[in-house]
């Protein structure tokens, strides 16, 4: 194993994780408020051709990602309003909303396959993103950076500020926190468009960075990862970045496997690591934590402020 | 008085809820400084009144003027600008989160950590207090929970603070240094509307008391000019039934014997129960008294067969050794268990009550064959449950969580005893409950002793102990005391042995 070998794997792993990095940090925020969306995979669809499209359209790829980020909290509106304003049930509506974000993505994205859209430029000078080895810093498309900035800021937020803390306290506990006087509903809200938003920049990272195309379903389940690696990090911010990281590892084996034509397994089986990785990683730690208690006590149940 | 407004006047106030009048036209006055008393049985209208006073809800029709001016109080927080402060009843808690973030979320300012840390300590040791803010909310006991609440309220500097049953789980000594903190709030101008069902703790404090029946106001008066009794009729708008005891009673054989009773602490907060030894004879009713935290819960749950023992004999119900016998086993021999929490642990509180009759009574009343459950046989249960104890519900396929807690714990109560228990054991059989349904409780409890049942009632009401109790013992830091006969020693004496929060002893004046 060479140098130059670990640190291409360094690279390729934190690109492949990127996106699902982003799309948790928008699930850890609305579940944290009390609310399951499962619409994620949906929801990064919507960004990836938006996105794409915007970018296609101006040529300037900074106004796709915002458009992708818009049409992602859009699209979560609808989910927002059925759950928090119609009380409807929230992992059926999740799953609707997938589903949805499927069929909308390809019929909006019907008349771009082929196309080709500019990619971002480095921020850094190529002297250090061409670097052999300073790559390993620097040789990054700029969202990766904002997805680190936005973890971390996600992660204080959460823990050492009031906003935080009347979020968490949501997810908590709904009826005292309304008792004490807070909003739940207009919270969850918040919560929910912060996660839309997140998942549709996600998405657009599929369509702009890791390949400058638009292709059906092309984030390829990613958004089922991101939402098994909110319950694997236990609801952490912190945890959520190791996480990513070891789910962006395994998925890179795959891509190793194929390219070094490693005929011992089949890809397919390197394919489908990251996704028994999360069954396995989920039933270990159901069992090391039974009694669930790092899940907002709220989750997935309807608020329902009665007398 | 003409210079002087009122600190709250509520004029006609009005709240309908689909199908009731909650609140009919009440009017209540609390100048400055004045420590008032709200009376009523559950479902009168006091949560109700002192919801709309908070912000929670707005009323159909009537006015609230502060200070003299007519107000609309739009929520909770609109209230707290006004100078009103409130200890809910049901704590308005998060568990998953410390002390210090609980009561940072009901401050309306920014303040850092370490400011309001500083704070908190200084409304601790001014009132006596005591709380570690750290804490998680899941690992304290339901005393300590109440303190983040009055913490948090007084925190507030409030002009109006409103106290939903606060003293239900202090020590006698924790009951008068509250009542001197609260005095010192009122002599300094902090007006103080206090609902509680312990009505010689209103006699005591309380200069006026306004008492509502059925959403009606029904009187208003001085209590310190009357009788405990006059007030509960008030109340309950009917002659209350004195607890018949008979007297010079005897007993019969051991029933249930608990030797060595040892297990370690689970988790990091729980505590440790420490070579605890007691014997209860048929007929006997044995007391547990100790304040919240010192090993209640992890008593009951041993007793239950929740948490085994290390050997059987530790436990014996009827002389057969039970101390690792699972709760199922347990009831086979005759236990009869009902713990503190009344929805998710006594009762599953989104299953009907004939559903959550099936839960403890299937095996003793014959509810199930050939693996099916019989379900006109706990219908029929469920059914008598409600008739003997005067249960208010829907039928019994009424959930248990629509009920009101009073009527839910005479409904957990008659499903134990109505099952005809060799031993029962009972936390806090009437926490939350009001006069009326906890004498029907308390009546329940003689009666069924009168029986030969053997039982156990573990609280941290002294008085109810002290009224039902034959023999008490204190449980402090996981330990018990010595069986103290009741008759024979006083209320000073029994605080004095429950000590203060985890073992601080206070010293008696």
């Amino acid at each position: 194993m060479t140098m130059d070998f670990i640190i291409s794997a360094i690279v390729t792993v934190v690109g492949i994780s990127t996106p699902i990095l982003l799309a948790a940090t928008g699930e850890l925020v609305v579940e944290k408020s009390g609310v399951l969306n499962l619409g994620v995979e949906g929801m990064m669809l919507i960004g990836a051709i938006t996105g794409f499209a915007v970018t296609f359209t101006t040529f300037n790829p900074w106004l796709g990602v915002i458009a992708a980020a818009a049409a992602g909290a859009a699209v979560s509106m609808v989910f927002g309003v059925l759950v928090l304003s119609l009380g409807s049930n929230q992992v059926a509506t999740g799953l609707a909303l997938a589903i949805l974000g499927i069929g909308l993505s390809t019929l909006i994205g019907a008349g771009f396959t082929g196309m080709i859209v500019p990619q971002f430029s480095s921020i850094f000078p190529s002297v250090l993103s061409h670097d052999p080895f300073w790559r390993v810093i620097f040789g990054y498309s700029p969202m990766v950076y904002i997805a680190l900035a936005i973890i971390f800021a996600v992660g204080w937020v959460l823990n050492y500020t009031r906003a935080g803390l009347v979020l968490r306290a949501v997810g908590e506990n709904d009826l005292s926190a309304h008792s004490i006087g807070y909003s739940v509903i207009g919270i969850r809200y918040m919560a929910i468009a912060f996660g839309g938003a997140m998942a549709g920049i996600a998405g657009s990272y599929f369509s702009m960075v890791i390949t400058p195309m638009w292709a059906e379903r092309m984030t390829a389940g990613r958004g089922w990862i991101a939402l098994a690696l909110v319950v694997f990090a236990g609801w952490k911010a912190g945890r959520l970045v190791i996480g990513a990281y070891l789910f962006g590892a395994l998925m890179t084996l795959e891509l190793y496997a194929k390219a070094s034509g490693f005929q011992f397994l089949p890809s397919q089986f390197w394919a489908s690591m990251p996704y028994i990785m999360a069954i396995v990683v989920l039933a270990v730690i159901s069992y090391r934590d039974r009694t669930g208690s790092e899940a907002p006590a709220c989750l997935g149940k309807p608020f329902l402020p009665n007398s | 008085m003409a210079d002087t407004y009122a600190r709250l006047e509520l004029r006609d106030i009005s709240k309908r809820f689909p199908g009731v009048l909650a609140n009919d036209n009440v009017s209540l006055t609390v100048m400055p400084g004045e420590i008032h008393a709200l009376l009523g049985e559950n479902g009168a209208g006091k949560s109700t009144l002192v919801k709309m006073i908070y912000g929670i809800m707005a009323p159909d029709s009537g006015q609230i003027l502060w200070d003299g001016q007519a107000v609309r109080i739009q929520n909770p927080k609109a209230a707290r600008k006004l100078g009103i402060g409130m200890v809910f009843q049901h704590f308005s808690l998060f568990e998953a989160m410390t002390v210090l973030e609980n009561i940072a979320l009901g401050l309306d300012t920014k303040v850092s950590r370490a400011a309001l840390e500083v704070e908190i300590l200084k409304v601790m040791n001014t009132y006596g207090l005591t709380l570690d803010p750290k804490r998680i909310v899941s690992t304290l006991s339901v005393g300590e929970r109440q303190r983040i609440e009055i913490v948090r309220a007084l925190l507030l500097n409030p002009k109006l603070l409103i106290m939903d049953e606060p003293t239900s789980v202090l020590t006698p000594q924790e009951v008068g240094q509250l009542f001197e903190t609260l005095r010192k709030l009122a002599a300094q101008g902090c007006s103080i509307l206090y609902i509680s069902h312990k009505l010689h703790e209103i006699i005591a404090l309380c200069e006026t008391a306004t008492i509502l029946r059925g959403g009606k106001l029904i009187a208003t008066c001085d209590p310190r000019k009357e009788t405990p009794r006059k007030l509960a009729e008030m109340m309950i708008g009917a002659n209350l039934k004195e607890i018949s005891k008979v007297a010079g009673r005897t007993f019969g054989d051991v029933k249930f014997a608990v030797r060595n009773l040892t297990l370690p602490k689970i988790g990091d907060f729980g505590t440790a129960l420490n070579e605890i030894e007691f014997e209860v004879k048929a007929g006997e009713i044995f007391g547990i008294a100790g304040v919240a935290g010192n090993g209640q819960n992890e008593l009951l749950e041993a007793l239950g067969g929740e948490v085994l023992a290390h050997s059987n004999d530790a436990i014996s119900i009827a002389g057969a050794g039970v101390g690792k016998c699972g709760p199922t086993e347990r009831r086979a021999f005759g236990l009869g268990a009902v713990p503190e929490e009344r929805n998710g642990h006594a009762a599953v509180s989104d299953f009907s009550l004939q559903d959550n009759a099936v839960l403890t009574a299937r095996n003793r009343m014959n509810m199930v064959s050939a693996q099916l459950i019989d379900p006109s046989a706990s219908n029929a249960f469920s059914q008598k449950v409600i008739m003997s104890f005067g249960v208010k519900a829907q039928g019994t396929k009424a959930t248990a969580g629509s009920l009101s807690g009073g009527n839910l714990q005479k409904y957990i109560m008659g499903r134990e005893i109505l099952q005809n228990p060799v031993v029962l054991v009972v936390s806090q059989p009437t926490w939350g409950v009001d006069a009326g349904a906890a004498a029907a409780i308390r009546q329940a409890i003689v009666d069924l002793a009168a029986k030969g049942s053997a039982m156990v009632i573990i609280s941290q009401d002294l008085d109810e102990l002290l009224e039902l109790c034959d023999t008490l013992s204190v449980i402090n830091l996981g330990k018990l005391s010595k069986p103290l006969k009741v008759g024979e020693v006083s209320v000073e004496e029994i605080g004095l042995l429950m000590g203060g929060i985890h073992g601080e002893v206070q010293h008696a004046h």
